[in-house]
């Protein structure tokens, strides 16, 4: 997995709550055997429409808007399982997503793909969300270890991760390491187990 | 201080825990489909790790299959390629698969409990959301990624950090022709699309304990429609009676050993939840949701709420609907009985019940859809295929179809459909169609009307259920 400590870039301020994993990628698109090219097919339906044109009104399709960053309304990646979604996301070079809430499957699978998922206050999630929305220009830092995020001189907050996800993060470890050196751990527990 | 059903489960299978961290959870059961696996075969390929445990995994072929002409070879190549790896994956690592055709393939959040592998106790997982299922038995059991997915086929472990719980409580008795699928639509309704994310919730009181495993694998199917990631009841008289006599449940003095086990898990009476809700069933009436997540719902009476938020009008613009307007009238041209939440046999029951001596309305297409080969061969057996033939229904073979229409089963752009599925996201019967979610008896009564009906109003279909 890709080391994550800290990030500038630009933002895309997608202004929708509870965006569903049926969004990010839709079902049709998950008949791949690996994980390339589901960023050629992220948020699909809201890019393109019928007739395969784009959606020039949709945020992705406006070129004043552009970075590593999305900055996304309250409950986001609710649905389905799908880690797809997850792979989508990253594929269209995203590293970075920011709401006021995230649902778990989402949340999970984002930091097993060295995608963070920071969890901001409603209130900054608003107040971001208009700056980024009135300056395509904006930057905003991400520091995963002083687990802060913000623009400069303007405003900032901190952020919660679990410590061993930040840890896994900042190496570029994933969990079947960890499992693979708990074997022996394992097969103890499956020999004397209580049920 | 007492335990939780949930504490009880979760507690007996911890391996070991990090310190600040997430724990270490050992799984029994691991069931696989062909969308969500290839990636973790192949993880495993790269590392050149084996699967630890495959005599505790069960595969099936469900998302991605066609449901009619399954004796041929599957048309669409992508299709057909995700279902091979399914099969060349699984023969490679010597684990169990009911494909295509199997008489046990069907849908793994059907399959699974009749056959017997889900049991109480137990913690079990699948890459997919709805896995919430199996918490029908009182047993553990969640949705994970695919890269979960690979840590389970490589550790029978998951790192995961213990959510937090969560109790639903509705007592008292249900009226006439309200169904499980009702009450859960009802409780999201209620609580909305995120009031249990971080927390797996256990359903309790009169309604689910005289509820039967059919309707509490309904409701613990949505759990995951509220952000819970799972859903538990207390198993009890009516899950042994269940389990009892199934392929692959205990026998004998086993069976008995097992039980004895089982009925130890029961949330102690002073054990304490994170978070109570508590409803009563009198309120609860058949619903039907008018938006575009499962939370939008209402009961099929009433109108279309006056919110006002950016999220509701998107919603409402998505579904060619107004705010205050009700949705007795509406022209439905599509009807799916189906999919992982309602298309056991109790479903088409109650469907064959209210259609019996009917014909479905001119202007509907209403495709049937069961959740396993076992499901189909009882609707055969016991002659509801007959009542579907006659009324003009099409019973197709079993996956899950026309819920997440992966395959042809696609509801068209613009068009509505009365599904018994799970999901209204925008698009997840097709591209542009639009989903109102209900239960096996609106969906059944729409169909005959070409239009929604004030079900209450009829009372001969609320006797039969």
């Amino acid at each position: 997995m890709e080391k994550f400590t800290t990030l500038t870039s630009t933002a895309i301020p997608l202004d929708i709550a509870n965006v569903d994993t049926d969004q990010i990628i839709p079902a049709r698109f998950l008949k791949a055997t690996d994980k390339q090219g589901f960023g050629d097919n992220v948020f699909r339906d809201w890019r393109y429409n019928e007739d395969h044109s784009e959606n020039k009104t949709f945020i992705l399709n406006n070129p004043d808007y552009s970075g590593s960053i999305l900055v996304a309304g309250d409950n986001f990646g609710c649905g389905s399982s799908r880690e797809h979604a997850a792979w989508a996301l990253v594929g269209y070079g995203f590293k970075v997503i920011v709401s006021s809430f995230f649902a778990d499957i989402f949340k999970g699978n984002a930091l097993n793909n060295g995608l963070l998922p920071v969890q901001v206050s409603e209130d900054f999630l608003a107040q971001l969300m208009t700056i980024v929305q009135q300056n395509p220009e904006t930057k905003l830092h991400v520091n995963l270890d002083l687990q802060t995020i913000g623009i400069e001189d303007s405003i900032s907050e901190q952020f919660e991760i679990d410590p061993y996800k930040k840890t896994c993060l900042i190496n570029g470890y994933d969990d079947i390491d960890y499992l693979l050196s708990k074997k022996e751990l394992i097969e103890a527990f499956e020999a004397t187990k209580s049920y | 201080m007492g335990k939780t059903l949930f504490d009880k489960v979760w507690d007996a299978h911890v391996v070991d825990s990090i310190e600040n961290g997430p724990q270490v959870l050992y799984i029994d059961k691991h069931l696989i489909h062909e969308v969500t696996s290839p990636q973790a075969f192949n993880e495993l390929r790269d590392r050149q790790i084996p699967v630890f445990r495959p005599n505790q995994i069960v595969a099936t072929a469900d998302h991605n299959t066609p449901t009619l002409n399954q004796h041929l070879p599957v048309k669409d190549p992508l299709s057909r390629h995700q279902l091979e790896q399914l099969s060349k994956n699984c023969k490679e690592h010597h684990i169990t698969l009911y494909g295509l055709g199997h008489k046990y393939n069907g849908i793994v959040h059907v399959m699974a409990p009749e056959l017997g592998i889900t049991q109480p106790g137990m913690t079990l997982v699948c890459g997919d959301s709805h896995t919430s299922t199996h918490g029908a038995f009182g047993s553990i059991a969640f949705g994970i990624g695919t890269s979960q997915v690979a840590q389970v086929f490589a550790s029978q472990c998951l790192l995961i950090t213990k959510p937090k719980s969560l109790r639903v409580t509705v007592n008292g008795k249900l009226k006439n022709g309200v169904l499980p699928k009702d009450v859960i639509l009802y409780i999201i309704s209620k609580l909305g699309t995120n009031s249990g994310t971080g927390y797996f919730c256990e359903y309790a009181g009169d309604v689910f304990k005289h509820m039967s495993m059919e309707g509490r694998m309904t409701v613990c199917n949505m759990s995951i429609e509220m952000g819970a990631r799972g859903g538990m009841i207390a198993p009890d008289e009516t899950t042994y009676t269940y389990i009892k006599g199934r392929e692959f449940a205990p026998e004998g003095d086993e069976f008995d050993k097992k039980m004895a086990y089982w009925k130890t898990l029961a949330t102690d009476s002073d054990a304490r939840f994170d978070k109570e809700y508590v409803f009563d069933a009198e309120d609860i009436e058949p619903m039907i949701t008018y938006g575009t997540n499962p939370g939008m719902g209402i009961k099929i009476s009433e109108s279309i709420p006056k919110d006002s938020d950016v999220s509701s009008e998107k919603a409402l613009k998505y579904m060619d609907f107004t705010a205050g307007e009700h949705l007795i009238g509406q022209q439905i041209n599509y009807v799916f009985i189906g999919s992982c939440t309602n298309s056991r046999i109790e479903d088409f029951r109650v469907a064959a019940n209210y259609i019996k001596g009917k014909q479905k309305a001119e202007n509907v297409t209403a495709w049937l859809v069961p959740g396993s080969k076992q499901v189909e061969a009882q609707i055969i057996e016991e002659g509801l295929k007959t009542i579907f033939d006659a009324a003009g229904f099409e019973l197709r073979q079993p996956g899950c179809s026309a819920c997440l229409a992966m395959n042809d089963d696609k509801i068209p752009q613009g068009e509505y459909c009365v599904s018994t599925s799970n999901r209204n996201f925008e698009g997840r019967q097709g591209q542009g169609s639009r989903t109102l979610l209900a239960s096996p008896l609106v969906a059944a009564a729409t169909a005959v009307a070409g239009k929604i009906v004030d079900i209450t109003k009829h009372e001969e279909a609320l006797e039969i259920v």
